[in-house]
């Protein structure tokens, strides 16, 4: 017997002792978290990264306030910032409701974890709707820029610095053939949309309008864009200027860096992913409520650790809506 | 059962609390990117000016709230809170200040190491 006998500590009733559980947790909320330190990890490469990105190009950076002015029903209307202040208290607010769900969950009731759980499906999706109007209009774009021969964007404003959209001085291009289509040709060969607009008439549009003048990426003293004089908007344009760029795709965008356009679709992409899955988690749990699987169970930790990963993403959002719409 | 009751009271009445905090220190945030004040903006502090400082500052605040009361770290245990939190905290600090020296650097070579990237 003596063989088998397990050499003894001394600290076997203390918390590392051995034979307890010292983190007083359960497996599957221990393991929440130990995917949300993970996840957070992951969260915090992107946004170094970004910032490394930035860094980078530290004096040509676009401006947040300019890029996102947008707000439902005030077309035209300069609206920085509001829109996504209004999309963090949505998620804010959806955390407050998933943790009332989690609290009433300690007391049992289950009418209240219901309607707090449904609240918070709620909030989870007109985030994500918000989202993606976001994205439309960032992707749509609104004002339009010429690129460079560097990759360089330019913009346009008028005498008072207020910008300028291409479609608005610009002539539509008149092409000298029709868009090739299947029905026209050979029917196994098409292309896309013609372009609408063309640099060779954008730069002549500029050249006979006296109050427009070119604003380069390169951020001044004040941290605003430097807009050059009406001589030097001339000849920038007209050297450098070789396309032109409405809206943003993965390659480029009219807001300057062509990494931000990047960013910004994988980061808010990827949180907004996260926001889907939780709410896919969340309609799950929702209908196990429902049916009174938690209340057979006994207990509602499944709602306690869907409302753990919920409230992650409502974190994550945080930072992300410091480091990208307000820093 | 009348202890349940008043402690239920109490963890209610924290996650208003909290919600009227995370909201006040969201708008404080959105009221300073608007009004972008000259003081705050133009006042360089460890090179980055102090709107920035202040913005995450709050956010780490606001971190802080949303994971110590709505993700109940506030009950779990030390051992627990201290494996997430450090291990997170320790990791994060050292990629963010690789990276942007990093960054900083690129951008010094960029602009001292070349005729021009404008052409």
């Amino acid at each position: 017997m003596d063989s088998t006998a397990v050499a003894q500590t001394g600290t076997e009733g203390k918390n590392w002792g051995g034979g307890n559980q010292p983190l007083k947790a359960s497996y599957g909320k221990l393991m929440m978290w130990f995917f949300i330190t993970s996840d957070a990890l992951t969260f915090s490469g992107f946004l170094a990264a970004y910032g490394f990105t930035r860094f980078k190009f530290i004096e040509e950076w676009p401006i947040a306030d300019e890029v996102f002015n947008h707000f439902p029903f005030l077309h035209g209307v300069d609206a920085p910032m509001y829109y996504v202040a209004l999309m963090t208290f949505i998620l804010i607010f959806s955390s407050v409701t998933m943790v009332l769900a989690v609290d009433a969950g300690h007391q049992m009731n289950k009418s209240k974890v219901t309607f707090y759980m449904a609240l918070t499906i709620l909030g989870g999706a007109i985030f994500l709707g918000s989202q993606a109007w976001e994205w439309k209009n960032f992707i749509q774009g609104e004002y339009g820029a010429v690129e460079t021969k560097s990759g360089k964007i330019l913009q346009f404003v008028d005498n008072d610095g207020k910008r300028v959209a291409i479609q608005d001085f610009a002539p539509r291009h008149e092409s000298y053939r029709q868009q090739h289509t299947g029905d026209k040709g050979a029917w196994y060969v098409s292309e896309s949309n013609l372009p609408e607009y063309h640099i060779d008439d954008v730069k002549e549009a500029f050249k006979s309008n006296d109050n427009l003048l070119v604003r380069t990426m390169q951020l001044n003293e004040e941290k605003e864009k430097t807009i050059l004089s009406r001589e030097e908007s001339m000849k920038y344009l007209e050297e450098r200027g070789v396309d032109l760029i409405f809206g943003a795709n993965l390659s480029k965008n009219e807001y300057g860096a062509p990494l931000f356009g990047g960013f910004f679709f994988f980061i808010t992409g990827f949180h907004g992913f996260h926001v889907f899955s939780g709410v896919v988690l969340l309609i799950i749990t929702f209908f196990n409520v429902l049916i009174g699987t938690y209340e057979k169970r006994g207990h509602y930790e499944m709602v306690e650790k869907v409302g753990l990963y919920w409230h992650f993403v409502d974190l994550v959002w945080v930072f992300v809506f410091t480091f990208f719409y307000l820093v | 059962m009348a202890h349940d009751a008043a402690h239920h009271e109490g963890s209610t009445k924290r996650i208003w609390s909290v919600f009227l905090i995370l909201s006040i220190l969201t708008i404080v945030e959105v009221i300073l990117g608007i009004l972008r004040l000259d003081v705050l903006v133009f006042t360089e502090i460890v090179s980055m000016s102090l709107q920035n400082w202040i913005f995450i500052i709050l956010t780490i605040y606001k971190a802080y709230y949303i994971t110590w009361a709505f993700m109940h770290m506030e009950h779990e245990s030390a051992g627990l809170r201290r494996t997430v939190v450090w291990t997170g905290v320790f990791l994060i600090c050292y990629l963010i200040t690789i990276l942007l020296v990093e960054g900083g650097y690129i951008h010094d070579v960029y602009v001292n190491g070349y005729m021009t990237w404008d052409f």
